[in-house]
């Protein structure tokens, strides 16, 4: 089988996420007897491509075009269903951002495929490779195969493989090969302008040891200072899920996971919160994760090291009176 | 402006799920709209009381998902339209979206709106694939709508806490974000003036769709823990104590 990895980089940055897609499709490939191309698209992106190179992988596919500065949908998917077209992939792997949603599932069905995107992991199952993605906002995991012809087109999740396991070339380099591109400006009909981030925080929830943070699960406004007496008493920053700072009752700045802030105190005090990959992935690094929830198959409950479950209205004034009665 | 809101029907957050076959039992949940996809709505009805027009909700699935579209008639939609069907949750995205696509080619609308990802599948796909199926432009995790002639200027949300601007042509599909505005509730008058209110339904075979799946659902289960959580037990203040001073003297992170 053929494999082929489209990396990603913004503004003279990798996305992480792409060497960890390198590390799946290795694994991948190791597993099938596969070959991997990883491809790096844009204008001026060379060193990228030389970077690639010296990883265990059969060759680099570069592809530059004026019109590629900028990503657009249009552009990515004109340009890449052409290389896919001339390379043939049998299996086209994504790292899951949000330019990959963006234009990914266009690509797949102009060729007229599909794709099985936001993947958490594979396995082999006699000569058919399974792929595992979550459904039910975490709370399921479900077995996904491919039906009908190459090529198909899956993206995997944030977090789903090490990119420190990603193995270098062995004698040296593999080549890098160009690839031409045909795009008209006329294909493209967005047209990308600036980049920008909202007015800077005044907060640093990354350098917060601790972090007490609330969802859904504190249902009221009114509510909050109960979990604000809670980060008093253990000397903690508060922070929310998404919901809670899309309802304004927290300012956006305290919100974790992949729209938000990325943490990794040493205590991540999550009260009311699922557990959605989302958020999940903006603090699975914090060293110890405490989770209460009601639901005791809630997801957040697969990364917490320690779990109550109960009902934080009960649970937060505990403990707050718990910690002070510590500190005496 | 004529707009189109795709609007999903998903079981309740607090839904107890156990699973069933390929999918979840239905019989004893609740079902609501889609989160995003109550974003996406209220975002439309605010384009049509500043640029005029109306709103359409469509959406897709069994009997069940009229509730949903009268909800959406009971904010200010002015139209329904019922794709029924009762296989709807073992399609595949590209066949979903074939269908949906179909139901929405026949209506020329200027903006079609999508949330950017349904809770239940959660392929975080089909508006995309909408676009693409009906050669329209798109952008996807929109977080700000303005419209001007002919052109809307969107505010796109990336990762980490970045955004773009970006121009778009219309017509043109957009999946929304959450968080883009504040969404009303439905007023007892509202609730009323829906009564009379049109839903069209339309079957999946008279869209005359012919879609081969691209992928299936082999198994669907409850994920295995990767990590072994110490779960601690009794009343609320035992547990308490018990959590301080494992975080004291086991953790030792306060
Ligand atoms: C592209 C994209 C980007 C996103 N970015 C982010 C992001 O950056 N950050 C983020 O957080 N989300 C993000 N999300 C949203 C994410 O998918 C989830 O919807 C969100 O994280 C859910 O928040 P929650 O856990 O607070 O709410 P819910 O999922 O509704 O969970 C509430 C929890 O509270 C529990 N609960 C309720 N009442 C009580 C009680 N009394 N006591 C104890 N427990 C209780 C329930 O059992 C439930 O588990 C993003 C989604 C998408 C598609
Ligand atoms: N059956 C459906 N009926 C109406 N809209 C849908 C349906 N499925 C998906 N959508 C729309 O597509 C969005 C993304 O869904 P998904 O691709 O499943 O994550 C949802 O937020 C809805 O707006």
């Amino acid at each position: 089988m053929k494999i082929l990895v489209i990396t990603e980089q913004r503004q003279g940055k990798w996305n992480n996420t792409s060497f960890e897609t390198l590390v799946a499709a290795q694994q991948i490939a190791a597993d099938t007897g596969s070959t991997i191309s990883a491809l790096v698209i844009g204008k001026g992106v060379a060193n990228f491509a030389e970077e690639l190179a010296g990883k265990n992988i059969a060759e680099v596919l570069l592809v530059e075009h004026d019109l590629l500065e900028a990503y657009t949908p249009d552009g990515y998917s004109v340009a890449l269903s052409q290389v896919i077209a001339s390379a043939k992939p049998d299996l086209v792997l994504f790292p899951h951002t949000y330019q990959v949603r963006d234009f990914a599932p266009k690509l797949a069905a102009v060729m007229g495929k599909g794709m099985i995107a936001d993947c958490v992991g594979f396995h082999k199952e006699g000569d058919k490779i399974v792929f595992v993605r979550q459904m039910f906002q975490g709370k399921t995991a479900a077995d996904v195969t491919f039906q009908g012809a190459a090529p198909w087109f899956t993206s995997f999740q944030s977090g789903a493989f090490r990119a420190d396991l990603l193995k270098v070339h062995p004698s040296g380099k593999s080549p890098i090969n160009k690839i031409a591109v045909e795009l008209k400006p006329e294909q493209i009909r967005t047209k990308p302008l600036e980049l920008f981030k909202e007015a800077k925080s005044s907060v640093d929830l990354t350098q917060a040891p601790i972090i007490v943070s609330i969802g859904r699960g504190i249902k009221a406004p009114e509510n909050i200072p109960q979990a604000e007496a809670l980060a008093k008493a253990i000397g903690g920053e508060m922070a929310a899920s998404r919901p809670i700072c899309d309802e304004g009752w927290l300012p956006m700045e305290r919100q974790i996971g992949s729209s938000g802030q990325t943490v990794a105190p040493k205590l991540y005090l999550a009260l009311g919160i699922s557990g959605a990959i989302q958020h999940v992935v903006g603090m699975k690094g914090a060293r110890t994760i405490v989770a209460i929830n009601k639901d005791q198959n809630a997801p957040i409950f697969e990364i917490a090291d320690y779990g109550i479950v109960g009902d934080i209205f009960e649970i937060m004034p505990a403990l707050t009176a718990a910690l002070e009665k510590a500190k005496t | 402006m004529k707009i189109i809101v795709c609007i999903k029907q998903v079981p309740a957050k607090d839904a107890p799920l156990s699973i069933t076959g390929n999918w979840i039992k239905e019989s004893d949940i609740g079902f609501e709209m889609n989160e995003p996809d109550s974003y996406a709505l209220e975002e439309a009805l605010r384009l049509k009381e500043k640029h005029g027009g109306e709103v359409l909700a469509i959406s897709m699935g069994p009997e069940r998902v009229k509730q949903t579209i009268k909800e959406a008639l009971a904010k200010g939609a002015d139209r329904g339209i019922h794709i029924s069907d009762d296989q709807f949750a073992q399609l595949d995205p590209l066949s979903s979206a074939r269908m949906l696509a179909e139901a929405l080619r026949k209506e020329n609308a200027d903006l079609i709106l999508t949330g950017l990802q349904s809770d239940d599948h959660g392929f975080g796909q089909t508006g995309v694939l909408v676009a693409s199926l009906l050669d329209l432009p798109h952008a996807t995790i929109i977080m700000q709508i303005e419209v001007q002639e002919k052109k809307m200027r969107l505010k796109r949300e990336l990762e980490a806490g970045w955004f773009q601007h970006i121009e778009c042509p219309l017509p043109a599909v957009l999946s929304i974000q959450s968080g883009i505005n504040k969404v009303r509730y439905a007023t007892l008058k509202g609730i009323m003036a829906a009564k009379k209110k049109e839903i069209a339904s339309i079957n999946r075979e008279s869209l005359g769709v012919k879609s081969e799946a691209t992928q299936k659902i082999e198994k669907i289960y409850v994920p295995t823990k990767t990590k072994k959580t110490e779960f601690l037990t009794g009343t609320p203040a035992e547990m308490a104590t018990k959590l301080v001073e494992k975080l004291r003297f086991d953790a030792r992170v306060i």
